[in-house]
């Protein structure tokens, strides 16, 4: 590691020492020509100086990957840098002359590197695709995929020996997902009116000094790293709820699908109110002042004109809040637990799609077992869910914002 | 009551009336209870952690003289610091707790007087001293090494003495030396610097944050130079550069998804590309900081590219036609403009990513480490895992010591946000 970091160090300094070298022969060559005559050249001596530099730079560059790949000593790889980059800034100062444009080449190269910016961010996705996609076609190699999807059974410890009973591994994924499902609803039906209300109440009814206070309390609650929700949902939420059970006379697991999807719902809500403020506050002024002009109260114009105006963008965040639920680890991993249980009733431990991923992929693993590669098949299908649960929102909501421009 | 016999004010629309009215006064209840709950829940959920962690940042510390014995340490004379490090310092702690309390003569007394003190951070302790200083051996020291997790508790009043024995980890023997040692200023409670500078441990009294705060700063480091400068590039791009065309806006969609995919999808997206097919190592701040560094790049495009969509187009343009390049026009006016928004944006982004922890346990990097490391490349762990590893431990120090890891974590995620805002409001620019 610390060759590669020597090596872009010197690559750095070769670019710059090729761009002082070629502005200092540009400047001289104009000085040299009369006063005056720097109007005529059609690059400033700074750009030949950056010309210089980036082929100096980049063939350096260059030698470095090559160097790097082939496994040429740290020596040798140096050399042959520093011998490309004064080759390179040497043609380059060699045509620095009146006519030559190294200002267009310049600003070329910097526009492709802005293109190579943006495609790393497509290329991101490629790669989520690609990598979730090979594993999964592996798992589904040796697992059916219709047993995957249809299946009620999920144990996937694959026996450790032959002989061992009940260790067979079961990947039915039903289970896994009823329990990612009951979660977020839970947090979605404490999270959507609550935050509705909240967005309601800050852009309909609060004045400018309640705004200012309750806008970063809210903001607050979003900061929150998410392993802070999953330690408070275990140590605080848990028992809480238990002790409540208790004196009610049932009983419920500290771990249960009511503690994650509180805890969850509460750490949605400033996710909800703040998307929801945005589309109540697209609704035009005027829509509202003509329900006031019939007579209606504010809470019938929020209820029937407003609330109604605003409904597909507020289906449109809400759909979002889902995807983000579904998607959230850290705090179904410390509270759920990991029991699949195929249940509805929300006070009984289940699991989720991330628990899973998690509990299958941290600590040590083989490559080829089924038991890794399920962790695949089920993140491919969370990052299909989220895929098509964002599309639709996105476009939801666009259609929505175009409405009211 | 009004008089008049028109519709709007006959007994039964009056009637109407005060049932919308009181419909009204519902609905601005229920605003103000929504709100109502999401600030207890914050008070909650910040109460429980400071009330819970605060005591993490005391500790008891005992004070003791340890005779470094020469014919326990180091028989052969020769003072070979190699040698020196295999010796025994259990024993020349025990020595010296025997020696404080003569009338220990018991084995199972004595081995309880021994749990008294933190039986793994002392003889380290002193293993460090001599191994850096060789002729300390045959000296007298003193010394203060931490109490077990167990006393501390004892005396912070989280283990309650009216407990019967057997239900209690600590026994009455213990309490009476532990009361002995405090009566005698032995046993004394101190700021708990090691919560800072210490690696994570097995013993809840030496467990700190030092090695995952080393590790999260250099993830960090990773992050920031990956996200910010291609961040900016790509948002630059599609601002000004972009041509209006299908395959731009798959980009854009592609970048408005990616800030909405789980983040642990990017976990697993390192452990396949970085890890298993590039070969990285895992567990290391390098791969972390490039996971977290493509978690956090959507959000610093969309940040950068709101920022620069409201600089008024006037600014390009009255560069463009006075003669600048395009090129010229957008970084030497347009982007300054800007600048600010972007720098508030890029460390909001960065202190997301600070938080972040689901892809992390991915590539490993939920791992025991009692090293700081010296580099991206070596085994590290950052503070969000640190504190999801404590979070599994029931036992109250170790309840402690998460609060006290998840006090440190917000109060830094305070300072980069408020600083974040600060500089929004000194330098952003109204137009």
């Amino acid at each position: 590691m610390n060759t590669v970091l020597i090596l872009a160090l010197v690559v750095a300094a070769l670019t710059a020492a090729s761009f002082v070298f070629a502005r200092r022969k540009a400047r001289a060559q104009i000085a040299s020509i009369g006063k005056g005559a720097g109007l005529g050249f059609h690059s400033q001596p700074g750009y030949h100086g950056w010309f210089s530099g980036i082929i100096s730079g980049l063939g350096a560059f260059l030698v470095m990957i090559a160097g790097l790949l082939t496994g040429l000593g740290l020596p040798i790889t140096l050399m042959a840098m520093l011998v490309v980059a004064v080759i390179g800034s040497f043609l380059a100062s060699g045509r620095i002359q009146k006519d030559f444009r190294a200002r267009t080449y310049v600003e070329y190269f910097i526009k492709t590197l802005l293109v190579v910016c943006s495609l790393i961010a497509v290329f991101t996705t490629i790669g989520i695709v690609l990598s979730l996609l090979f594993e999964s076609l592996r798992f589904f190699e040796e697992v059916p995929f219709l047993d995957f999807i249809t299946g009620t059974q999920w144990s996937p410890q694959t026996a450790m020996r032959e002989d061992q009973v009940g260790q067979s591994g079961a990947f039915g994924a039903v289970p896994v997902f009823t329990g990612t499902f009951l979660i977020m609803a839970i947090a979605i039906a404490v999270s959507a009116p609550i935050g509705l209300m909240i967005a309601i109440y800050l852009s309909e009814y609060a004045g400018h000094r309640t705004r200012k206070i309750v806008k970063p309390v809210i903001e607050i609650l979003a900061g929150v790293p998410t392993v802070v929700y999953g330690f408070f949902a275990l140590l605080t939420v848990g028992p809480a709820i238990r002790a409540l059970a208790e004196t009610m006379g049932y009983s419920v697991p500290t771990q249960s699908a009511i503690t994650a999807g509180l805890v969850m719902g509460i750490m949605i809500i400033p996710f909800v109110s703040s998307l929801s403020d945005d589309v109540i506050n697209a609704v035009p002024q005027t829509m509202r002042d003509g329900s006031y002009a019939l007579g209606a109260t504010k809470s019938e114009t929020m209820t029937k004109v407003v609330f109604a105006g605003a409904l597909p963008g507020i289906i449109g965040a809400l759909l979002l809040a889902v995807s983000r639920a579904i998607g959230e680890t850290m705090i179904v991993v410390l509270a759920a637990g990991r029991a699949a249980n195929l249940t509805g009733n929300p006070f009984e431990a289940v699991t989720t799609v991330t628990v899973q991923i998690v509990a299958l992929l941290t600590g040590d693993q083989e490559f080829d077992s089924a038991k890794t590669l399920a962790a695949f098949a089920l993140g491919l299908m969370l990052f299909i869910i989220t895929l098509v649960l964002n599309f639709i929102a996105l476009i939801i909501v666009r259609r929505y914002r175009a409405r009211y421009d | 009551m009004p008089t008049s016999d028109s519709i709007h004010a006959s007994e039964f629309a009056l009637k109407r009336l005060k049932k919308r009215h009181a419909k009204e006064r519902r609905f601005k209840a229920f605003g103000l209870l929504a709100i109502g709950i999401a600030v207890m829940a914050l008070f909650w959920l910040l109460s429980t952690v400071l009330g819970n962690g605060l005591n993490a940042f005391i500790q008891h510390d005992m004070t003791m003289d340890v005779e470094l014995t020469e014919s326990v340490l180091d028989p052969s004379g020769v003072r070979d610091p190699d040698e020196l490090r295999k010796s025994n310092y259990r024993r020349i702690i025990q020595n010296s707790l025997y020696e404080r309390f003569p009338d220990v003569t018991d084995r199972k007394a004595k081995r309880q007087l021994f749990d008294v003190i933190s039986s793994s951070g002392a003889p380290n302790l002193i293993r460090q001293m001599v191994y850096n200083n060789p002729d300390l051996v045959g000296q007298t020291l003193t010394i203060r090494v931490p109490t077990s997790d167990d006393v501390d508790q004892l005396l912070k009043g989280n283990i309650s003495r009216d407990v019967s024995e057997d239900r209690r980890k600590i026994s009455d023997q213990q309490i009476t030396w532990v009361d002995a040692l405090v009566e005698t200023g032995e046993i004394k409670s101190r700021f708990n610097t090691g919560f800072f500078t210490n690696t994570d441990s097995r013993d809840a009294e030496l467990a700190g944050i030092g090695g995952s705060f080393i590790g999260s700063l250099m993830t960090l480091l990773v992050t920031a130079c990956l996200a910010i400068p291609i961040g900016i590039g790509a948002a630059i791009w599609l601002d000004e550069f972009a041509p209006k065309n299908r395959f731009v806006d798959f980009i854009e969609i592609n970048i408005n998804n990616l800030a909405a995919v789980p983040s642990i999808i990017f976990g697993v997206l390192g452990l396949a590309i970085f890890i298993n097919f590039i070969g990285m190592p895992r567990s290391a701040p390098i791969v972390g900081g490039l996971v977290l560094g493509l978690r956090a790049l959507p959000t610093v495009i969309i940040a950068t590219r709101a920022t620069l969509m409201a600089v008024p187009q006037s600014i390009r343009d009255g560069a463009l036609s006075i003669g600048a390049s395009h090129i010229q026009a957008v970084f030497h006016h347009k982007v300054p403009q800007a600048g600010p928004g972007i720098l508030t944006g890029s460390i909001i982004a960065m202190a997301q990513a600070l938080g972040e922890t689901a892809p992390l346990l991915m590539i490993g990097m939920v791992n025991f480490n009692t090293e700081i490391p010296n580099g991206i490349t070596d085994s590290a762990t950052v503070l969000p895992v640190q504190i999801f590893m404590w979070a599994g431990n029931a036992e109250r120090a170790w309840v402690e010591k998460t609060s006290a890891g998840i006090i440190v974590l917000l109060l830094v995620l305070l300072l980069i946000n408020g600083f974040a805002i600060w500089l929004r409001n000194r330098l952003e620019k109204r137009w």
